[in-house]
């Protein structure tokens, strides 16, 4: 199911663990499934010198992790913020269709980071770690589905595009 | 080094009788049960041969209310749209449990979609419906009720003779899934006193692809299948022979050897019970302490997330299932684990472990040994471990 590469990162996790007094923070979590991401920074001059993340999730949350501590380790930030979800998975040789929006949220956790960094550095830290929403507004009106996007019909609360369970609870 | 199966539940081998009795229907010239000649009878005669053995497993009071499907799916969609077609000019309305397997949830949600309604009542902590909400949910146009006998996440057996007291009452159809029960604990469909009983052959160690519908002499239902009369007009298509044949072999193996397969599994099962506080800490154990099925134990252990678990134990070459979204194709959270009140993230950290006779002592030690390490190694990594060890 899962290709070598993700088996390789799920075996043997790189950069796990905790940044005592980490100079950025960022947690994202899947709140419907429970997958949850946590990616810790130290950044010297502008450049990511050390990234540990601790995961709860599947065997893709897990590979995910991995994979972008690895990407990102030693990256300017400015490279570093162009690193995508895309990436992380094209890294891992692809993952499973029903995974690729679920599981994979290394990239948001480094963003939300990368964010939570710079916010202290202007000397404005950001509040509470931010979750993935149930469901998002944009687009103007209506609820969107928050791995693919998809407008979901009122009510529904199975997305008719990738049949992730949604939550249409205001 | 040898593969543990300790998810009997998903798949159990085939016996060597069964595979004898299986190999020697592949050889046999067997012609068309249907047919009038001499290879039509011989096929016939072993057809009828495997439904007395099927009959007798269950106690029903003639063969003749056994009929062959493709298995429990089939089983569980003819018995429930079956009679929700037949009966549909008496009422549309419905009665199931909060706690049911996907066979039954599709297949009302599929009744849904042609104006059928339905009433679904909840489960206690341990998984159990409380039969007086049955009876509060029957209504003047309810026409089925629909429980399933032991549950296939956490091993609840339900209160079903009780059940088919309120329903013989009030006069509504009682169908049964016992999909997990049949061949594994002793059961009685005249005792029980249901209309309709669903069973597969692969949960006794028959082939997969064949189960039965056990159908009360009476009880009128409609056909999924159209198309010839075989089994009495309830299910068209020649008959799948040499998978029937090993699952009555099955059947006489199941009805003789049940008391002692149950006092092994129960061994294993009670071992694993025991010793598990001493090899992890923080996990709850669901499903009722006595009402259960012998071989299954469904556990949620904290922090972390089964599919990791099942893939590291895979890597000890040790085989067991889980219930977190993450393994389910759908992605989505057991409806049965949030009917018994465990949260979204305890719910994740669930492991179903069934026991088979291929199991022994050895296997419980080398999963405990495996189990330990792993929950270790993940609850290292997960951030919802080192908040609760923080808090």
């Amino acid at each position: 199911m899962y290709s070598k590469t993700v088996m390789d990162h799920f075996r043997s996790p790189r950069n796990v663990g905790v940044i005592e007094n980490a100079d950025g923070k960022g947690e994202v979590g899947n709140p419907l499934c429970g997958d949850m991401m946590t990616i810790y920074l130290k950044i010297n001059k502008d450049r990511i010198d050390d990234i540990k993340f601790q995961t709860f999730g599947c065997g893709a949350a897990i590979a995910v992790s991995s994979m972008l501590t690895e990407l990102a380790k030693g990256k300017s930030l400015d490279e570093a913020k162009k690193i995508t979800n895309k990436d992380v998975a094209e890294a891992l040789e692809g993952l499973p269709k029903n995974k690729l929006h679920c599981s994979n949220l290394g990239a948001d956790a480094l963003q939300l980071a990368i964010k939570d960094y710079e916010a202290r550095k202007a000397g404005k830290p950001l509040e509470e770690p931010v979750r993935k929403e149930l469901h998002m507004h944009k687009h103007g009106e209506g609820c969107y589905c928050p791995y693919c996007d998809t407008q979901l019909p009122e009510g529904e609360n199975t997305c008719p595009n990738c049949q992730l369970s949604v939550i249409q609870k205001h | 080094m040898n593969i543990v199966n300790l998810d009997h539940l998903s798949a159990n081998p085939l016996l060597p009788e069964v595979q004898e009795a299986m190999i020697q229907a592949i050889r046999a010239n067997f012609g068309n049960p249907s047919s009038q000649h001499k290879l039509g009878d011989r096929a016939s005669e072993a057809l009828e041969k495997a439904r007395e053995s099927v009959a007798l497993l269950i106690n029903s009071g003639s063969p003749k209310e056994v009929v062959f499907t493709s298995g429990g799916t089939e089983s569980v969609n003819l018995g429930v749209k079956g009679v929700a077609w037949a009966k549909a000019e008496k009422g549309k309305h419905l009665v199931t449990s909060n706690v049911e397997h996907n066979a039954v949830l599709r297949s009302l949600r599929r009744l849904k979609m042609m104006d059928y309604k339905v009433s679904s009542v909840p489960v206690d902590s341990h998984g159990r419906v409380n039969p007086s909400d049955v009876a509060k949910a029957i209504k003047e146009d309810t026409i089925l009720v629909t429980i399933m006998h032991s549950n296939n996440e956490i091993g609840t057996i339900q209160p079903i003779e009780e059940i088919a007291r309120i329903t013989r009452e009030r006069n509504v159809v009682f169908h049964v899934d016992a999909v997990d029960s049949v061949g594994v604990v002793p059961l009685d469909v005249q005792k029980l006193g249901v209309d309709l009983l669903s069973f597969a052959s692969n949960s006794f160690y028959g082939p997969t692809g064949v189960g039965g519908l056990y159908v009360r002499r009476g009880t009128h239902i409609w056909p999924l299948l159209d198309g010839g009369v075989q089994e009495n007009n309830r299910r068209a298509g020649t008959e799948n022979l040499i998978g029937i044949i090993g699952m009555g072999v099955a059947a006489e193996l199941a009805a003789r050897d049940m008391t002692s397969r149950i006092a092994g599994m129960k061994k294993l099962k009670d071992r694993l019970l025991r010793e598990l506080p001493n090899t992890i800490n923080e996990y709850i154990v669901n499903g009722h302490p006595e009402l259960s099925l012998p071989h299954l134990v469904s556990v949620s252990i904290k922090y972390i997330e089964g599919e990791s678990l099942v893939l590291m134990l895979d890597d000890e070459n040790i085989a067991v299932s889980t219930r977190s979204a993450c393994a389910a194709g759908a992605l989505q959270a057991s409806h049965v684990l949030l009917s018994i009140g465990r949260d979204f993230a305890d719910a994740q950290g669930t492991l179903v472990i069934t026991f088979g006779l291929d199991n022994s002592d050895e296997d419980v030690t080398r999963f405990l040994k495996a189990l330990k390490d792993a929950v270790k190694t993940l609850r290292e990594i997960s951030p919802l471990y080192a908040k609760a060890a923080q808090a």
